[in-house]
């Protein structure tokens, strides 16, 4: 965290300024929706129906990865037999063992190289999406619920800022949109709130299951912004931020978004 | 001194920093920019075009005007239908420039600018997001924008 913050003072002390954004970040609890209530219908009506949502192939495939296992080690079963009820919807969390603020793909991960002898998984591979998917479903109906005290505290403090900063050549914050102009039209598309509780989603325009990092790399280059790389410590520390924004809004992965 | 040349190397790489700005103080009187960025007049069809082509201006992301053909406009800017009759060529000019010089705040993206950006995309750290004649070609396209009087 130590190396974080110092990065962040010396980009704030040079003469090229990030601009920030009065941070009047949260919508009032009872404003807060979900990206499914600017969908259509027929969008809505895809993601309901558990046979019609394209997502249920990973979280299909995410359940048998979970039973299978590789060579002589243990399976994620073999460690949670009770399943993982409700485990999603309170991440991103610190590490224990670390210290670090983690999402559920960098716990999964954690499980792979700790306990199971195995490599990490790539961001976006179909293994750790199907996992990431497996398990996020199971706290549909829960509510976000993270904890942004003690340690958790200055990450936080990391994803509000990139929350609020105005960035790439449109020069545009995650704020003004999503905070400011939920609700508008952007052409065709309806400015959501900008909150996670449906990843990972199956998105029409990836044809494809996507993490939220994704989404977010998606949002940055929107704005002709340099999107950060995929598991960035920053990245994990918005996620954070979007989690505690949306504090209280049921998680419901797989969504299907546009 | 390695720390130094790395720092050096961070902040290099996170901001457009160019030697000039597009737009200089003195081009600027009040909200507005009254004369022209180029010699050539704008273009009112140039400017049709720009307004909603999605490779150069794409306004409509954000602005409609009434009788385009160009379907699902955006709302998050204001109709621009009678933009003409609200607002004088330079006031215009500016808005579209770099607004932000006279309301920082804005969400009206500055397309005629490239000083204090931040994590701007390689591929976009050169140029403005449009050249000075797009913008006149639009200046001339926005400006011709009234609505008609029924009675007259
Ligand atoms: C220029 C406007 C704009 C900016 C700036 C922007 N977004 Fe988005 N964002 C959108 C649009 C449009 C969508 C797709 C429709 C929707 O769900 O809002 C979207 C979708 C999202 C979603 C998915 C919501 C869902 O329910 O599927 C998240 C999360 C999100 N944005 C977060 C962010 C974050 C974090 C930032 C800054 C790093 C950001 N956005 C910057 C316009 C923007
Ligand atoms: C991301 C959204 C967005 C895009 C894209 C956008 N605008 Fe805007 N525009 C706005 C908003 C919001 C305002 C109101 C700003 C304010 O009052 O602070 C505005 C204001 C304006 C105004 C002043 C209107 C008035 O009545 O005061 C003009 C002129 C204008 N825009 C032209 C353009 C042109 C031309 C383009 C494309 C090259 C464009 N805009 C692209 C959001 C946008």
């Amino acid at each position: 965290m130590k190396h974080v913050g110092l990065g962040l003072v010396l980009i704030s002390m040079t003469a090229c300024s990030r601009t920030e954004i009065a941070p009047e970040t949260s919508i009032p609890q009872n404003e807060l929706q979900s990206g499914y209530a600017f969908l259509t219908a027929e969008t809505q009506a895809l993601q309901d129906d558990a046979f019609e949502n394209p997502g249920f192939l990973w979280v299909d495939r995410g359940e048998r990865l979970f039973q299978s296992v590789a060579s002589t080690e243990p399976s994620c079963l073999t460690c949670h037999e009770n399943g993982l009820d409700g485990v999603a919807a309170s991440f991103p969390k610190l590490d224990p063992e670390t210290g670090e603020l983690i999402n559920l793909e960098g716990r999964i991960n954690a499980c792979r190289t700790r306990h199971q002898g195995l490599p990490p998984l790539a961001y976006e591979s179909e293994d750790l999406l199907s996992l990431t998917a497996y398990i996020a479903h199971q706290s549909n109906g829960d509510p976000i619920s993270v904890d942004v005290s003690g340690d958790a505290a200055p990450y936080y403090e990391l994803g509000l800022d990139y929350f609020i900063t105005r960035r790439g050549q449109f020069n545009l914050s995650c704020q003004q949109c999503h905070t400011e102009n939920w609700g508008k039209q952007l052409r065709g598309d309806t400015i959501s709130q900008g909150h996670g509780n449906g990843f990972p989603a199956y998105r029409l325009e990836w044809q494809s299951l996507g993490s939220l990092q994704r989404r977010l790399r998606d949002c940055d280059t929107g704005v002709r912004a340099e999107p950060l790389p995929y598991g960035d410590p920053t990245y994990v520390a918005v996620e954070l931020f979007l989690a505690a924004r949306a504090q209280g809004l049921e998680a419901e992965s797989p969504a299907v978004r546009r | 001194m390695r720390l130094v040349q790395l720092i050096g190397a961070l902040v290099l790489a996170s901001c457009t920093e160019p030697q000039s700005r597009l737009v200089t103080p003195a081009q600027i009187v009040g909200d507005a920019i009254p004369s022209p960025l180029t010699e050539t007049a704008g273009s009112v069809p140039a400017g049709l075009s720009v307004f909603t082509d999605r490779e150069t201006g794409h306004c409509v992301l954000c602005h409609q005007v009434a009788g385009l053909a160009t379907e699902f406009q955006g709302n998050v800017g204001p109709d621009l239908s009678d933009v003409a009759a609200r607002l004088s060529a330079g006031q215009i000019r500016l808005r579209i420039a770099d607004y932000q010089i006279v309301r920082p705040g804005t969400l009206m993206p500055s397309y005629y600018r490239n000083h204090d950006l931040y994590q701007v995309a390689e591929a976009f750290q050169d140029d403005p997001v449009l050249s000075a004649q797009e913008v006149e070609d639009l200046v001339a396209y926005l400006s011709s924008l009234r609505i008609e009087d029924d009675d007259g």
